[in-house]
Order: C-alpha cells, then sequence, then structure tokens
C-alpha cells in the first residue's frame, strides 16, 4: 500500500465545494508535510469544516483533487480514505451514547480490521482489541470510566474520546475538528498535552478557535476566509502576517 | 433474573404438544412460523436501522417457489426447498441494490413499492400462480421418513427450524458484525470514517434478513399447504412490523412476543369480533403510548430496573 514515501502527507489542489449557488470552499490549495502540526483558522463560516469533510470523504468536492502519500483519494469513499490511514474528530460530537466507552473506541479499531466482517464470534472474543481500547483510553486519562456509558460521562471526557478514538487507529494523518471546544481550563491542558504527545509519524491537522492553547501546538498556519486561502505559512509568519490581523485576530 | 425468564419462555414452547389440543398446538405452530418472520425483520428494523414494509415478498416468493416446483414441476421437497430458498436469498440481493439506494422514508417506499410489484404479479400472472384461487392442495414434507402431517409433529419439526433460526440470528446480531450493525445503524457517517462500508454492512444484512424471511415462508406454506397472493401483500408485511415494534425492536425476544400477540389476537379476537383489526389497532395504540420501546424492553426495565434492558 506504500509504494513511495512522498514528501507530502496531504495535498490539496483547487478544491471547490459549492453548495448550489453558495461557495463554501474554492481555489484551496495546501500541501503538508509527514509529521507537520497545521493549524486551519478563519472566522465562522470560512470553510473550516467544510474543508474538513471534503479530506475525510464527508463531502464531494465540486473540483479539485485531494492527495493521501501520492495517491489520489478524491473519489475515494470516507471508509477507503480511513484504510488509507485517515482519521478524524468531529467538532460535534458523534459517539455511540448506549455504549461504553471501551465499546466505542473498540469500534475504532475494529473498523480497520477485517474482524469486523465476523458473523459468529462476539466481539468479546477479540481480547486484544478490548485490551488496545484501554490502553488507549488509559492515554487519554479515561480508564476509569471505560465501563460507563457514554451517555454517562461529562461533556469533557466525551471530547476525549473522541479524541480517543480516533487515535486508536494509530491514524497517518489526523484531522481534528475543534479538540478544545467547550473544554474547561484543566481539560484544556491536558488535551492539550494529549496532542502534543501524538506521534510524529502522524500529521495533524487541526481547527481550533482557542489561539492561546492551539498556537503552542501549531507549526504551520492557514487562514481561511470565505472558503479561501488567505494567509499560509509558519506559524510566526502567519501571526505576524497584516492580514491574519485584520481578518481574524481583530486586532 | 433474565436467564429465568428466557428458560421459562423457553420451557413454554416444549409444553404444547404435551397437553393442549389440536387446535392449539397448530397455533403454537403459526407463532413459530411468524416468530421466525418478524425475527428476520427484526434484523432490518430493529438492529439495521432500517425499516421495510415489504418483507412479505421473502415469505411469499419462497413459498410460491416452493409450491409451483412441488406441484407443477415434479420436485421433490428437498430440492424444491433449496432452489426456493437460493431464489428468495438472490431476490433480496437485488431488491437490496435497489432498496439501499435511499435510508428512512424512501426506504421504506421502495421495499413497499417492490413487494406491491410481486403481489400484483401473484395475483395477474394467473397462468402461472393461478392467481387469486392460489394454489392449493400442497404436501408437507417427510425429512428423513419422517411424516409431519399431524399437528404434533409439525409442531417438533417447526420448534427445531424455529430454534436453529433464533440462534442463528442471535449469533449474528452479537457477533463483530453485528457490532458494526448497530454502529452503522446509529452513526452510519461516523462509521464510514472509522473504516467501515456501511453500504456493504446494510446490504449484508438485507440479504441476510431475506434468507430468513424466506426460510419462514417454507414453514408457512408446509403448514398451510396452500398459497395466496395475500401472502405477500402489504397487509402480511405491516403485521409482522406491528408485530416487532410492539414486541420491542432490537431486542431478540421482541420480534418472538410480537409475532404470539399479533397472531393471538388474529385468532382469538376474529372469532367473535368482524372487525379484529380494530381491537389489534387499539392494543398497538396502548403499547406504542404506555411502553413506547415494546413488551420486552418494558418487561426487562420492571425486573431489573431502569437499565436493565438488553440491546
Amino acid at each position: 500500500m506504500t509504494p513511495r514515501t512522498p514528501d507530502h502527507a496531504l495535498e490539496i489542489i483547487d478544491l471547490k465545494k459549492a453548495f448550489g449557488g453558495l461557495v463554501v470552499t474554492q481555489d484551496i490549495s495546501l500541501a503538508i508535510r509527514q509529521g507537520e502540526r497545521r493549524l486551519i483558522i478563519g472566522p465562522n463560516g470560512a470553510g473550516k469544516t467544510t474543508l474538513f469533510n471534503q479530506i475525510s470523504g464527508d463531502l464531494r468536492p465540486n473540483s479539485g483533487q485531494i492527495k493521501l502519500f501520492g495517491t489520489d483519494v478524491t473519489q475515494f469513499a470516507a471508509y477507503k480514505r480511513a484504510h488509507f490511514g485517515l482519521s478524524r474528530t468531529y467538532q460535534i460530537i458523534t459517539l455511540f451514547p448506549g455504549d461504553t466507552l471501551e465499546h466505542n473506541v473498540t469500534l475504532g479499531l475494529l473498523g480497520l480490521r477485517p474482524s469486523r466482517w465476523q458473523m459468529w464470534r462476539p466481539l468479546s472474543f477479540y481480547g486484544d482489541l478490548a485490551t488496545e481500547a484501554r490502553r488507549t483510553l488509559d492515554a487519554v486519562g479515561l480508564l476509569h470510566l471505560a465501563e460507563h456509558q457514554v451517555s454517562d460521562i461529562a461533556y469533557g471526557e466525551k471530547r476525549r474520546v473522541e479524541l480517543a478514538m480516533a487515535l486508536a487507529q494509530k491514524p497517518r494523518v489526523l484531522l481534528l475538528d475543534e479538540p478544545l471546544a467547550g473544554l474547561s481550563n484543566t481539560e484544556r491542558t491536558q488535551v492539550k498535552s494529549l496532542i502534543a504527545s501524538i506521534p510524529r509519524e502522524t500529521t495533524v491537522l487541526m481547527i481550533e478557535h482557542d489561539m492561546d492553547t492551539a498556537l503552542d501546538l501549531a507549526e504551520t498556519i492557514t487562514l481561511l476566509n470565505y472558503g479561501r486561502v488567505i494567509v499560509d505559512g509558519y506559524r510566526d509568519a502567519v501571526i505576524a502576517d497584516e492580514r491574519t490581523r485584520e481578518v481574524y485576530l481583530g486586532v | 433474573m433474565k436467564w429465568i425468564g428466557v428458560a421459562l419462555l423457553a420451557a413454554s414452547f416444549l409444553l404444547p404438544p404435551v397437553f393442549a389440543g389440536d387446535y392449539y398446538i397448530n397455533l403454537a405452530s403459526q407463532i413459530l412460523i411468524a416468530a421466525i418472520f418478524a425475527l428476520s425483520l427484526n434484523l432490518l428494523v430493529g438492529f439495521g436501522g432500517m425499516t421495510s414494509l415489504g418483507h412479505a415478498s421473502y415469505l411469499g416468493v419462497a413459498a410460491y417457489i416452493s409450491a409451483l416446483l412441488t406441484s407443477r414441476y415434479g420436485f421433490g421437497h428437498g430440492m424444491a426447498a433449496i432452489v426456493s430458498i437460493a431464489g428468495t436469498t438472490t431476490m433480496a440481493a437485488f431488491f437490496g441494490v435497489i432498496a439501499l439506494r435511499a435510508t428512512g422514508l424512501g426506504f421504506l417506499m421502495i421495499t413497499l413499492a417492490l413487494s406491491q410489484v410481486l403481489w400484483g404479479l401473484a395475483y395477474r400472472m394467473s397462468n402461472l400462480t393461478n392467481g387469486d384461487n392460489g394454489i392449493a392442495g400442497l404436501t408437507r414434507p417427510a425429512p428423513f421418513g419422517i411424516s409431519l402431517d399431524s399437528p404434533a409433529s409439525f409442531y417438533w419439526f417447526a420448534l427445531i427450524v424455529a430454534s436453529f433460526a433464533f440462534l442463528m440470528m442471535a449469533t449474528f446480531v452479537s457477533s463483530a458484525f453485528g457490532s458494526s450493525l448497530k454502529g452503522v445503524r446509529d452513526q452510519p457517517r461516523r462509521m464510514a470514517a472509522l473504516g467501515f462500508n456501511p453500504w456493504l454492512v446494510r446490504w449484508i444484512t438485507f440479504i441476510y434478513a431475506g434468507f430468513w424471511g424466506g426460510v419462514s415462508g417454507l414453514l408457512y406454506v408446509y403448514y398451510n399447504k396452500y398459497i395466496h397472493p395475500t401472502s405477500l401483500s402489504t397487509t402480511s408485511s405491516a403485521e409482522a412490523l406491528l408485530g416487532v415494534i410492539a414486541g420491542g425492536s432490537a431486542t431478540l425476544g421482541g420480534p418472538v412476543v410480537g409475532a404470539a400477540l399479533v397472531l393471538l389476537l388474529k385468532n382469538y379476537a376474529s372469532a367473535y369480533i368482524e372487525r379484529w383489526n380494530m381491537l389489534l389497532g387499539l392494543v398497538f395504540l396502548f403499547i406504542v403510548l404506555v411502553m413506547p420501546t415494546g413488551i420486552v424492553p418494558a418487561l426487562s426495565r420492571l425486573t431489573m430496573g431502569p437499565r436493565g434492558g438488553s440491546r
């Protein structure tokens, strides 16, 4: 599956998406190196999540290309991209509320294994999945809640389950859609160090509004506005840029 | 607690031939057949989130194929059963491709339309199906030379098949694939992002449900020794759906209880009231208002507290 190792983990070329007459992303071209930490910022409605949805395959672009490790995946369904090493979290929590935390994370593991088609053995047969799920829950500090239902835990904890589900897949490219949204200060610090500890093999793209926290994690920044890339480059250069101040930081 | 209930329920199935008269043994056989049918529908409705209003297609087509092959074309019961089940399952594969282009209400309408087409064909293609007269004069098979003509022997046969069907479907929904299915029901987008192919998961389930629908159809035609287009009708689909919802969808016991309820009402009430459908409607209304998740989940909550419902 990995014929060559191109420099770029993710390449986006002239991506355009419109809902009817409403253009939500256009002329977006990005090149993200392997292992890079890229922060995507922009005002509300700038097209950040729509961009993520196109990368993950939830939405098909009207035109343009998306390449993962040099392979054009523009026409790939979402599940195929997951098998290519892409994982994501959602801005709006998308978990299985009636199931335990362990089961939620186990589903993340199951999704990438052939045993997801297994029709006579129960999930509990695969002890290694449960062990792995618990290890991931431990990494996000939720092992003590492994047997609880998702509907019973606090919002900040659900955010971390979102993260655990994606991390369990050991993705090569990870899309984090506002992982810090709605968290308390303590939780913020926890999740921040969690994201900081993601291994370098994983390329991380993150949408985040909390600049104080997110800037520490970012190496490069892309600023979107009205569906276009306004500024794109190394962190300090983007922050210092006049247009960033104008559009986003509001200074 | 739960296992005591299950054991009692299972034991109750062994009783009819022991003390009941032929009428009740036959009623129990019909309940078993309806239970297999409802269980297969529940794979779609309860575990897959695919509400079908055309499941009678599988029961009816399997029954018609077996009836035609044995009465017209001189097939033995064994061969006819194999062809009938294979044909029904293949049909489910085709219908699945069409119906699964949609979800939710669209899916329901497509399944309804497809089953109406079959019902219409059964009515109109009278040179093949005998139309409104139905196909009569059928025989029951004699597996290993054992005649199934007496009510008790047929009941034992139906009980063996039903137990096996129950076991197979229970294994299916509690398997790793079953977890994929429930995940796709609850959060299809998330499941796709995790690497599951939602369409394929649904399609495989659709075929499996069609297979067991076909098995119930075989038993149905063996039991009645007669087949009529009404077995393919929307009423027949809707009755099963009613049973699944009343009993408790997404549970294994629900469809069995629901199917029994519908059949008992039908048999008892129709003896006293002409419009027994109205009574069925009232009972259904009562269930939906008092226990919206169905009889089985409501009972298990009563006996085991609010978290007791099995999923």
